[in-house]
């Protein structure tokens, strides 16, 4: 099958980009594929674990349910673009100081998820905060120190 | 994946010839959370994707003067449980688009789109149903449109013809004293296709007699059942133990379920009961 390259011009994390994608390319496979941005994580490919979570046009949404010649003209963040230069965000220190990450591939996808939360509702309840996280899977914690580091981050006092 | 090429439709007009002369491998793309992972997984042959949701009408929610709603067939769910009308006229539907998938598949995911995977166990077409939503229709031959109750033929099958897209979805002002609740039984607290589902709407008069009501059941029967004896068992007199009974009876008796990995034909025939009981009286106290 002959392979078919499209240009997209969109922003990530900030900087106008401009790349070639195959044409049945998703944007997880663009992400890390053809710009280098490895830090979405490809899971189970059809959007049950969040491991690919990144933010368009200001909703998270799976990088492995867009294709990426969907992204002409459309605003990505990734986890790439979380920390300032060597800074790690508030919400990337509280994963590291309640340790809430082992294996870390489903890390990226909560970090991201969970920075829209915050974005959004900067006080979240840990009801709210396990219903928005729902949709990203971690085998590893058991899910309570992401809670706590999510609470943390929100300025929350953790038990 | 398949060699899926992409095409971002301008107009209706284009999009339906995008999808006529592209044949049966054309499908439209909204938010794409089911046809993505079917191209992908190869469960249908798809070799071309129909970008929908630039055209202005298939996007977006409005609210006519008449108290009506109109919502862009490509409108992501989190759009409609964030309107505030919709959760004040409508919160049915915030009860169907909270709980399709988790908050990245909301991010994208639409009720056209829901309807139009057409799946036995969808969690938005119950709601659609008891709404008594119309389903507007753009195709080569112009526009039509079809009752929701009557749009899915079969699992992931409906009345779409050749060239054929949903463009949006009508629904009618909300009659006084009527409330509708939807609610969907998965063995976990989110994130689940449903075992069974259904929502109930009913309109109350002075007296607290039921005027009007509708019951959809899903995931027991092939497509989302309007369950007409359900609602016929309590209206006309007020709400009582008896007639909520004999409409969970009347929807147990239409399911026609199928034993899988979700659940077996016994216990879907009993949560169409369970689930009817439940929606009826939700929907009652939300009727006030």
């Amino acid at each position: 099958m002959a392979t078919e390259h499209i240009v997209v011009n969109c922003t990530i994390n900030g900087e106008q980009q401009v790349f070639l994608a195959n044409e049945r390319d998703s944007l997880l496979e663009a992400l890390r594929d053809r710009i280098g941005l490895t830090g979405a994580k490809e899971g189970c490919n059809n959007g049950n674990c969040g491991a690919c979570c990144v933010n368009m046009d200001g909703r998270i949404v799976n990088s492995c349910l867009v294709m990426a010649a969907e992204c002409e003209g459309a605003e990505i963040r990734t986890v790439e673009g979380l920390a300032d230069g060597d800074q790690l965000s508030p919400l990337q220190n509280a994963f590291l100081e309640q340790a809430a990450l082992q294996c870390g591939i489903c890390t990226p996808g909560f970090l991201v998820a969970a920075e829209a939360l915050l974005e959004q509702n900067p006080d979240p309840s840990e009801h709210e905060i396990r219903y928005w996280l729902a949709g990203n899977l971690c085998r590893c914690t058991g899910y309570d120190k992401i809670i706590k580091a999510v609470q943390q981050a929100a300025g929350q006092s953790v038990v | 994946m398949q060699a899926v090429k992409y095409a971002r439709a301008e107009s209706v007009e284009e999009a339906v010839s995008l999808l006529q002369d592209g044949g049966d491998g054309a499908r439209p793309l909204a938010g794409g959370t089911d046809v993505i992972v079917q191209a992908r997984e190869r469960t249908r042959d798809i070799d071309l994707f129909v970008d929908i949701k630039h055209i202005p009408e298939v996007i977006g929610i409005e609210h006519g003067t008449d108290g009506s709603l109109t919502i862009g067939a490509a409108t992501p769910c989190y759009e409609i449980y964030g309107d505030d009308t919709i959760a004040e006229k409508y919160p049915v539907l915030v009860d169907s688009c909270s709980l399709i998938g988790g908050t990245a598949i909301q991010g994208r995911a639409s009720l056209g789109g829901n309807l139009c995977n057409s799946s036995p166990a969808a969690d938005g077409i119950p709601s659609l149903i008891v709404l008594e939503g119309q389903v507007e229709i753009a195709g080569p031959n112009g526009r039509r449109t079809v009752a929701v109750e009557d749009f899915c033929t079969g699992p992931g099958q409906n009345v779409l013809g050749d060239g054929e897209f949903v463009v949006k979805l009508h629904f009618p002002a909300p009659a006084e004293r009527s409330g509708a609740r939807f609610l969907r039984f998965i063995p976990r607290n989110e994130m689940d296709i449903a075992v069974a589902n259904a929502a109930s709407a009913v309109r109350l008069d002075g007296d607290g007699n039921v005027t009007w009501a509708r019951v959809s059941v899903g995931a027991i029967a092939p497509t989302p059942l309007l369950v007409g004896g359900a609602a016929d068992a309590i209206v006309g007199q007020p709400l009582s133990e008896a007639s909520i009974a004999a409409a969970a009876a009347a929807s147990s008796a239409a399911a026609n379920p199928i034993t899988d990995m979700r659940g077996s034909i016994r216990q879907r025939v009993h949560l169409a009961g369970v689930l009817t009981e439940r929606t009826i009286r939700q929907a009652a106290e939300r009727a006030g």
